[in-house]
């Protein structure tokens, strides 16, 4: 699996075939990436549920807030990690423990001994990614701002 | 899994630009509107704190302007582009998210004479200070570092014409030095040099020229390349911290490598106001699909008037870095392969009173201040766009008193011949 580039079908499957998308790192800070990442993820119909100790029991955005993934009640598709490097490898354990099918690290997180472990038992993977700015890319939202989705396409419906 | 690149001229056509997914207009619509409604409160307020895609005001934003923009941040192989009402507005916005009052930038000598007056007396006014370098020793930008330098600036292939700038070299002194490279890339433009390619960090055009190609719409660009770290330490705040316009975002951290785009959209575009108009946009966004086959034209229409030039006798000599004896062949065949442009210079014997009577007699080439247009033109660099300049800078910009400029259009390159031969007299 190259880590450096991911095909479009790639990106665009992990997004239809997830709904429930855990989010390890939420913000309660109306203000910060995650908080506003999980609002737009909301916003275009997934389950977005929040994982914080810090803020657990809490709510943020209408979702309860757990402090690890093993407290979620429900199943979980993806895990979506807005931590550090060093933060990966202890949730990509977890993840694998709750049968998560994808593993996904945040824009500037890579953590390649935490994809290998995570591959090797079968889940997807994406590093140095926002499954925000990849949703907009493959949306068509993300050329509003001008940006190069490196997308050609003569066709009416976009990817996603 | 890695596809193929698809080809240039493939990109010119399609980047950007899908089918309307309502209507199914194929074109790119012109949305010729001003701004664009909420579905409630909430939404309006996510847009106003850039935490959902979607257009506010077409000062920030416009669904035909953004077509644009993303066609030639590919065709640049950069992340995203901004689109200006023209390229000194796109200049003045990308020094507005690099600079603080007091900071420097080192800039070459060589540049649009435009660029000049506006970097050393326009932009004088607002603190940031120019330092000049002769790009013909890139160590020149070494020397002139100091603590204080934000950004290097070039053109690659630099107005007024024949003289190309060893980019790859630059770019690894302004590393050195953790600075940025600009490259004004509007001379050779991304069909015959990608910038970023050769290490440079962000890409300016003035659009108005090949890019638009048909002389009748003002437009600018930047381009972010997506590499340069802005967070690795605090000299950058506009992009690495706190923006108390936008409670606290951080430019950087929020939208990656595409930080420095949204930066000059959502400060400098929102405060200083340079936005493209929508019309113009489709306009240059029209001629952008045919630039490769302009290019080709262009410049094999440049290298025929240059040659016939050269050989004439009264003419004293020939700018055209495409000419094997010209001293800037070598970095031409590097960074330009496909061609070394349109534009470039020459003196008459006869000195400038031969030149001005030169310019008078021209019947297809138009007298005019602009280049990369379809039609051919012709000007008189000293007493019009170098006007600004003194003496002095306007040789060492390459712009001195015996010098013309041509900027080679599309048009048949013998009839283009014949109208200098006659004019020559």
């Amino acid at each position: 699996m190259n880590h450096d580039s991911y095909s479009d079908s790639y990106i665009a499957g992990i997004l239809r075939d997830c709904r429930t998308i855990a989010m390890v790192g939420a913000s309660a800070n109306w203000n910060r990436p995650s908080f506003f990442a999980m609002k737009y993820l909301q916003g275009k119909g997934y389950r977005v549920i929040p994982v914080n100790p810090g803020q657990a029991g809490n709510e943020i955005l209408g979702e309860t807030v757990y402090a690890g993934l093993k407290d979620i009640p429900v199943p979980v598709d993806m895990v979506d990690c807005f931590r550090k490097a060093e933060a990966i490898p202890a949730i990509c354990a977890d993840a694998i423990d709750i049968g998560a099918r994808v593993l996904w690290m945040q824009l500037g997180v890579r953590n390649m001994d935490a994809a290998r472990q995570a591959e090797a038992a079968g889940l997807k993977v994406v590093m140095d990614r926002c499954p925000k700015i990849e949703y907009g890319r493959l949306s068509g939202e993300l050329g509003w701002i001008g940006v190069n989705r490196g997308i050609l396409s003569a066709k009416k419906r976009p990817l996603l | 899994m890695t596809e193929k690149k698809p080809d240039f001229a493939t990109l010119a056509v399609h980047a950007g630009s899908s089918p309307d997914p309502v209507t199914g207009a194929r074109v790119t619509p012109i949305y010729q509107t001003t701004s664009y409604v909420f579905d409630d409160a909430d939404h309006a307020a996510q847009l106003f704190n850039l935490q959902t895609f979607g257009n506010i005001y077409t000062r920030l934003t416009n669904p035909t302007t953004a077509v644009l923009e993303e066609r030639i941040a590919t065709l640049e192989g950069g992340r995203a582009g901004v689109a200006c009402a023209s390229g000194h507005a796109a200049q003045l916005i990308a020094f507005h998210a690099l600079m603080e009052e007091g900071d420097e930038f080192i800039a070459s000598t060589r540049l649009y004479g435009g660029s000049i007056t506006q970097f050393g007396q326009t932009f004088a006014k607002m603190g940031w200070k120019v330092i000049w370098a002769d790009p013909d020793d890139p160590e020149n930008f070494r020397r002139a570092m100091t603590d204080r330098v934000k950004a290097v600036f070039i053109e690659g292939l630099a107005n007024p014409g024949g003289v190309v700038t060893d980019i790859e070299a630059i770019a690894d002194i302004a590393h050195e030095h953790h600075v940025p490279l600009i490259v004004d890339n509007t001379l050779a433009t991304p069909y015959l040099c990608n910038p970023l390619q050769w290490g440079a960090d962000i890409v300016i055009h003035s659009a108005t020229k090949f890019i638009g190609g048909h002389g009748n719409s003002m437009g600018g660009i930047i381009i972010d390349g997506g590499r340069f770290d802005w967070s690795a330490d605090d000299r950058y705040p506009t992009l690495s911290a706190p923006n108390p316009s936008y409670h606290g975002l951080r430019f950087h951290e929020t939208f990656g490598d595409f930080g420095f785009a949204m930066a000059c959209r959502a400060l400098g575009l929102r405060d200083l106001g340079p936005a493209l108009s929508p019309f113009n946009a489709f306009l240059i966004l029209t001629g952008s699909e045919t630039l490769p086959l302009r290019m080709e034209k262009h410049c094999a229409n440049a290298l025929k008037v240059a040659e016939f030039l050269r050989q004439d006798e009264r003419v004293a000599w020939v700018s055209y870095a495409g000419l094997t004896d010209s001293p800037y062949y070598g970095l031409a065949q590097k960074y330009l392969p496909r061609g070394a442009g349109s534009i470039f210079t020459f003196g008459l014997k006869g000195g400038y009173e031969a030149g001005t009577e030169l310019v008078a007699r021209v019947n297809l080439f138009s007298h005019l201040a602009n280049i990369g247009d379809v039609r051919s033109l012709i000007i008189h660099p000293a007493s019009t766009t170098h006007r600004q300049l003194s003496e002095e800078q306007q040789i060492a910009a390459g712009a001195g008193p015996d010098v013309i400029r041509l900027s080679i259009g599309i048009e048949g390159a013998d009839d283009l011949i014949a109208d200098l031969d006659q004019a020559m007299g």
